[in-house]
């Protein structure tokens, strides 16, 4: 057993978990925080994903000790109150989700991806970094769809702020 | 069309929860006291069990229950069943062998579940599961049914003889050897359709809990019909009557039909909750998944199609076997019978038809239906044929589909459907136009200058949805009719909850139900909430598969909202002193027809809960039931069209485009049934290119995980161009078809008859992995 | 996942002591490790974190000589704009494995000391030349790679870096394994100082190797017509579900020109 000591979601937390068990397995079953979903056990589904340290990494395959002391954003976490996530909009502006089950960890990669990609997005480049998350039921399209629509709003948003600055 | 009424794109409302991670799944529920669970699983194929040896297990670290297949006999716990009898040729009974929640004897499959240990962490779980000692002798294993129905192959059941399960037949073996024989040409190919994993992205999970102060269970299960689930486990399994039952379907993370069945996992784990005293949690590994679900498709078929001089179709001859895995799961018999062979005639006018289906035990996984469940086997076959013939004929594969298309509705089949309305031309002119059919030679002209290999592809599918009469599936031996419930109930201030026994696992019923209560009172869709999936609320329910929810489902409800309309309109008349045929509902508004007199919807509903002032003799509430049993099946059709470029040098196949043209009827929510569209064709295209299960000589299974089974991924897919048309259904009040299989199903040889147009081959293979693309141009050059 | 005991090294001398205990093993980004352990097919009495050691981190370019610290991950390995400049190839490559997740974590001295058959560095390392440098010692790439999962390193011993000189051309092509997307064939081409190098991931029966033939026909030309015709033979290639022998042989000629193109592009 081992202490685990975290920030999730901007809350400091701490706990005790065996060293075996998975950062995913600490959020969902130590915090609650069942957003994040487990799909696979070899780590190509992207169920999983959240944030550590700023980085978009899947939580089945990290333990959760490795993680103590790293700051982790969950897709609790992504929305300002009440207000939506750019990406969780345009999930649902797009119909970019049906069962639901991937697309915590759809989001999280999301938004992880645009974040990267400040020149913006094309479909191709979407599609190649979806490569760790699976989706069973959309097919992608509207994934795809809803990804180039939340990069392009969060483009115009920054711009909007710079703007606003200026 | 309102805004947020019938035909409106309007977004889900039940997004919200999933887009901030407030789904709750199976995996998510947390009861006190809870434990978890693991199966120790057979390893082998084929095999007699020995000896079970628990005491070490026992003795670990937290754990509380180590049980065996032996202990749950005691308890009089049931076999599994198939539910839906099938008579052989010669008029004898299905032979099924038994199947128990946890092996007795003999295992038959590997992944065959065969002790249960119930640990405070399913880590100590799975602890102890590997300290469970089991003695087996092992026994020769077949996993190829065309191998397993051979004289001398290893025999799974003692019921079924050669592993035989049944030797079935439709349709008119006489007549269709006539046309053969007197054909101008026959068109002879062998389809081979590829065993899938279904692979729902939410693992099946079963939690159980017995309350022994109430004797009473509760199971919250990865169900896609929660109702079904306790009938059978309350007729058959014997886990507990059905008022002491209740089964709870929460969030359910994809199903495509793996759902369906009734697994031997929740049932063990309700049992084992009451011989433990605790509650108990199982969820599958993914790895679970792909040894226990029940898998898709698997068939193997001979086909011949006879045509006269002028290129009509005279008689189309099956010859098909479908390996149903090693037990026979809840539909298993009807998928490669009734959900198959009658949809032998496509969308073509077909004088005579036979097929023959043999259905055979293998030690493999049981297979089951898998989104579309018999109809893309049926399609695959014709429409390759199709292709293939078109070839051999020399005239081109839209002609000759054109030409053989059937006109005028209704139409009866040779194989029991009555079709009752489509225009195949319409969908199939969509198709060619938006696919630029015309301009391909170009484009192959071209790619050849680049040096790839271009190909173009049709599949013109029908399908029989909305499952079903409920009298028809019955003679047909059916254990249960195929109807659906609803309940609408008006609150007092105009709110409205409908309780449906259909279940949303992804389709968005949350929404799109609620948007036929808006169209019939305007009450905005926020204010109508769909309650499903737990059998305390909804009395009774058949569920959801076979793209029935809005045939069935939808007109149930619609069925139940005529009575709700009328009794408000009675009451509205009376509050309104106005006769009740002038009554009209618009907009949230009560009015009377021609004036300007009108109630808001709330104060009607009001009335009907107050009671202070309503029509003699009526009783007070706003509450009504419906039952609903399709007059006939749904025939949802659609032509889709592929164009691929293949690189000669590795083999990869690359999608150009993918067109889509249905026609489901009439559409609720046209963005909810594109979404339904794309991910039917993405699981079609990973049928054709990308996914099979495969397993060795010995029964192992060699794709048990995803470094093994391709799951399709974004960037194996293209965007998808669909549309739709409408000939609106005439057999429910609705006019829908259904869309949730049409994908699936219509995909597979279109993409297979562009592989083979681009390669100037006749058969390649399922999935057309690059390995084996490259593979037949290699045979071609040589 | 069995019971495992978890470490976090404060430095590498504080991680060889820990390696002493049990059947400790070292854990990087843990993208293979974790994995197998969840699975059970690995069972670590102990885990030495070293994924957080800055002494291992980074990517340092010093006019032709590239050295890379072996807990950098994947990502950082191919968004180093240094590295990009000096050799694109080998950002490239590393932008080629796994997934964007995956890449986050993994690291380039996790990758080398497992040795996967499949991996992606065994191939660019023995491509160019590389040294692999240990808590105790240098290895030279060519003497490294042992066979499948086997490698040159001794018990307690830790690759802190890798170190190589840039070529004046190379490139990486992978072909992925539809599923695992792993390379089913990845081939890596340099010309550096030394004249031509070319290895192959993914294909071989003894993992990654050198492929004479290619190395023979590029030292005369080094131009992507210099393969034509070039049969590579089977014999010594895997063969699975998902590519005979034959296809990948195949698939190493094609691979190579291509890479040979891309070096020249």
């Amino acid at each position: 057993m081992s202490d685990v000591s975290l920030t999730v979601n901007g809350k400091r937390v701490s706990g005790s978990a065996e060293d075996r068990t998975l950062l995913v397995h600490f959020l969902r079953e130590n915090l609650g925080l069942t957003g994040t979903h487990v799909g696979c056990d070899t780590s190509q589904c992207g169920a999983c994903v959240v944030h550590v340290d700023g980085r978009a990494v899947k939580s089945c395959t990290m333990l959760a000790v490795q993680a103590s002391g790293s700051t982790i954003v969950t897709i609790e976490g992504l929305a300002d109150g009440a207000e939506l996530h750019p990406v969780q909009a345009a999930f649902k502006e797009h119909h970019g989700l049906q069962c639901g089950f991937c697309t915590p960890g759809m989001i999280m990669t999301a938004t992880d991806m645009i974040a990267r990609h400040p020149e913006g997005l094309d479909e191709a480049t979407v599609r190649t970094e979806l490569e760790g998350n699976i989706c069973r039921c959309t097919g992608y399209h509207n994934i795809v769809k809803a990804i180039l629509a939340a990069s392009e709003t969060m483009a115009k948003g920054a711009k909007g702020k710079a703007k606003q600055a200026a | 069309m309102g805004i947020e009424g019938v035909g409106a794109r309007v977004a889900r409302k039940e997004d919200k929860r999933f887009i901030t991670g407030g789904g709750r799944y199976v995996d998510d529920m947390v009861v006190p006291g809870m434990k978890h669970a693991v199966f120790v699983r057979s390893p082998h194929a084929h095999a007699q069990i020995k000896k079970i040896d628990v005491k070490k297990a026992q003795g670990m670290p937290g754990v509380v229950g180590v049980l065996t297949g032996k202990e749950l006999k005691a308890d009089g716990i049931g076999n599994l069943i198939c539910g839906w009898m099938i008579h052989s040729k010669d008029g004898t009974p299905m032979k099924m062998g038994a199947w128990s929640p946890l092996a007795v004897d003999k295992v038959r499959y590997v992944g065959d579940a065969v002790v249960i240990v119930v640990a405070d962490t399913k880590g100590q779980a799975r602890d102890a599961a590997e300290a469970v000692e089991i003695t087996y002798k092992e026994l020769k294993a077949v996993v190829d049914a065309t191998k397993a129905i051979q004289p001398g192959a290893p025999q799974i059941h003692a019921e079924s003889d050669n592993n035989l399960i049944f030797d079935w037949e439709i349709g008119d073996a006489k007549a269709t050897d006539a046309a053969i024989k007197s054909a101008a040409h026959v068109t002879r190919m062998k389809i081979v359709n590829n065993r899938l994993v279904p692979n729902a992205m939410e693992p099946r999970a079963a939690l159980g809990h017995y309350d022994k102060a109430e004797d009473h269970y509760t199971c919250w299960t990865t169900s896609q019909n929660p109702h079904v689930a306790r009938l059978v486990m309350s007729a058959f399994y014997n886990v507990a009557p059905e008022n002491k039952l209740r089964v709870i379907a929460p969030d359910v993370g994809g199903g495509f039909g793996s759902k369906i069945y009734i697994y031997p996992e929740e049932i063990v784990c309700l049992w084992a909750s009451k011989r433990t005293g605790v509650p108990v949690k199982w969820v599958a590994d993914r790895t679970e998944s792909f040894l226990a679900d029940a898998h898709g498709r698997d068939h193997v078929s001979m086909v011949e199609m006879a045509f006269d001089k002028d290129n009509r179709i005279t008689g189309l001859k099956v010859d098909t076997i479908a390996n149903i895995g090693a037990y026979m799961s809840l539909f298993s018999s009807c998928v490669p019978t009734y959900l198959y062979a009658t949809l032998l005639s496509g969308q073509y006018n077909i004088p005579a038809i036979h097929a023959n289906v043999r259905t055979v035990y293998t030690n493999t996984a049981p297979v089951d239906a898998y989104r579309g469940a018999g109809r893309p086997e049926a399609t695959y076959l014709l429409e390759r044929t199709m292709e293939t013939a078109a070839r051999e004929l020399g005239v081109s594969p839209a002609e000759l589909r054109r030409k053989n298309f059937i006109t005028s509705f209704p139409h009866q089949t040779p194989v029991i459907m009555n079709y009752d309305a489509g225009d195949y031309n319409a969908s199939l002119d969509a198709a060619m136009k938006a696919a630029d059919y015309a301009g391909f030679t170009k484009r192959k002209a071209d790619a050849a200058k680049r040096g790839k290999l271009r190909g173009i592809g049709m599949s013109c599918y029908i399908e029989a949805c909305g499952i079903a009469p409920s009298a028809a599936v019955g003679s047909l031996g059916a254990g249960v009719g195929l109807w659906e419930s609803a309940e609408v109930r008006v609150n007092a201030v105009g709110t409205i909850e409908v309780l449906t026994g259909s279940h949303s696992h992804g389709q968005g019923h949350e929404t799109t139900f609620a948007q036929l209560v808006n169209q019939r009172f305007g009450v905005p869709i926020d204010s109508v909430s769909i309650v499903h999936g737990d059998t305390d609320k909804v009395q009774m329910g058949m569920g959801t598969y076979g793209s029935r929810s809005g045939a069935v489902g939808m007109s149930a409800i619609a069925k139940a909202l005529d009575k709700v309309e009328a009794k408000a309109k009675k009451i509205a008349a009376h509050l309104l002193e106005a006769d009740e045929g002038d009554i009209v509902i618009e907009n949230g508004e009560v009015k009377v027809a021609g004036t300007d007199k009108s109630l808001p919807w709330f104060q009607v509903a009001l009335a009907a809960y107050t009671a202070h002032n309503l029509p003699a003799g009526m009783e007070p509430g706003l509450k009504e039931t419906a039952f609903y049993d399709p007059a006939n099946f749904t025939f949802p059709a659609g032509c889709y069209i592929s164009e691929v470029e293949i690189d000669p040098e590795t083999g990869v196949t690359d999608i150009i485009q993918f067109v889509a043209a249905d026609d489901f009827g009439n559409i609720i929510n046209p963005m909810i049934v594109e979404g339904q569209v794309h991910g039917g064709i993405a699981q079609g295209i990973g049928q054709a290119l990308l996914e099979g299960a495969h397993y060795d000589g010995n029964g192992q299974l060699l794709t048990a995980s995803y470094m093994d089974y391709t799951m399709p991924r974004a960037g194996d897919l293209p965007s998808f161009k669909v549309s739709t048309s409408n000939t609106p259904c005439p057999s429910n009040p609705l006019g829908i078809k259904g869309c949730g299989e049409a994908g699936a199903i219509g995909s597979p040889p279109a993409i297979i008859n562009a592989i083979t147009d681009a390669l100037g081959i006749v058969e390649i293979a399922m999935p057309a992995s690059p390995a084996t693309v490259w593979a037949a141009i290699r045979a071609k050059k040589h | 996942m069995y019971s495992v005991n978890y470490h976090r090294a404060a430095s590498v001398a504080d991680a060889a002591k820990l390696l002493k205990s049990g059947d400790a093993k070292l854990l990087s980004g843990g993208m293979t490790l974790i994995p197998a352990m969840k699975t059970r097919l690995a069972a670590p009495s102990d885990l030495v974190d070293v994924s957080r050691l800055k002494e291992l981190q980074g990517v340092k370019v010093s006019g032709k000589t590239v050295t890379i610290g072996a807990a950098t991950t994947h990502y950082d390995v191919s968004a180093d704009a240094n590295l990009k400049k000096a050799c694109p190839a080998l950002a490239h490559m590393a932008s080629l494995i796994g997934d964007p997740a995956v890449r986050y974590k993994g690291t380039i001295g996790g990758s080398i000391a497992n040795n996967d058959p499949a991996a992606d560095y065994p191939a660019a390392l023995l491509a160019l030349g590389a040294t692999i440098v240990t808590n105790k010692r240098e290895i030279a790439a060519d003497k490294f790679f042992k066979g499948l999962f086997e490698t040159a390193l001794k018990e307690g011993e830790i690759v802190t870096a890798v170190s190589f000189t840039a070529p004046a051309k190379a490139a990486y092509q992978k072909f992925r394994n539809p599923a695992s997307r792993y390379a089913i064939v990845g081939v890596f081409v340099a010309k550096g100082k030394d004249g031509v190098r070319a290895a192959v991931t993914g294909a071989g029966e003894d993992g990654v190797f050198r492929s004479k033939d290619i190395e023979a026909a590029l030292a005369k030309s080094f131009d992507a017509s210099a393969l034509d015709g070039l049969k590579v033979p089977a014999k010594g290639l895997m063969s699975d579900i998902h590519a005979s022998a034959d296809y990948r042989a195949n698939l190493i000629a094609v691979m190579a020109k291509r890479a040979v193109a891309a070096a020249n592009a």
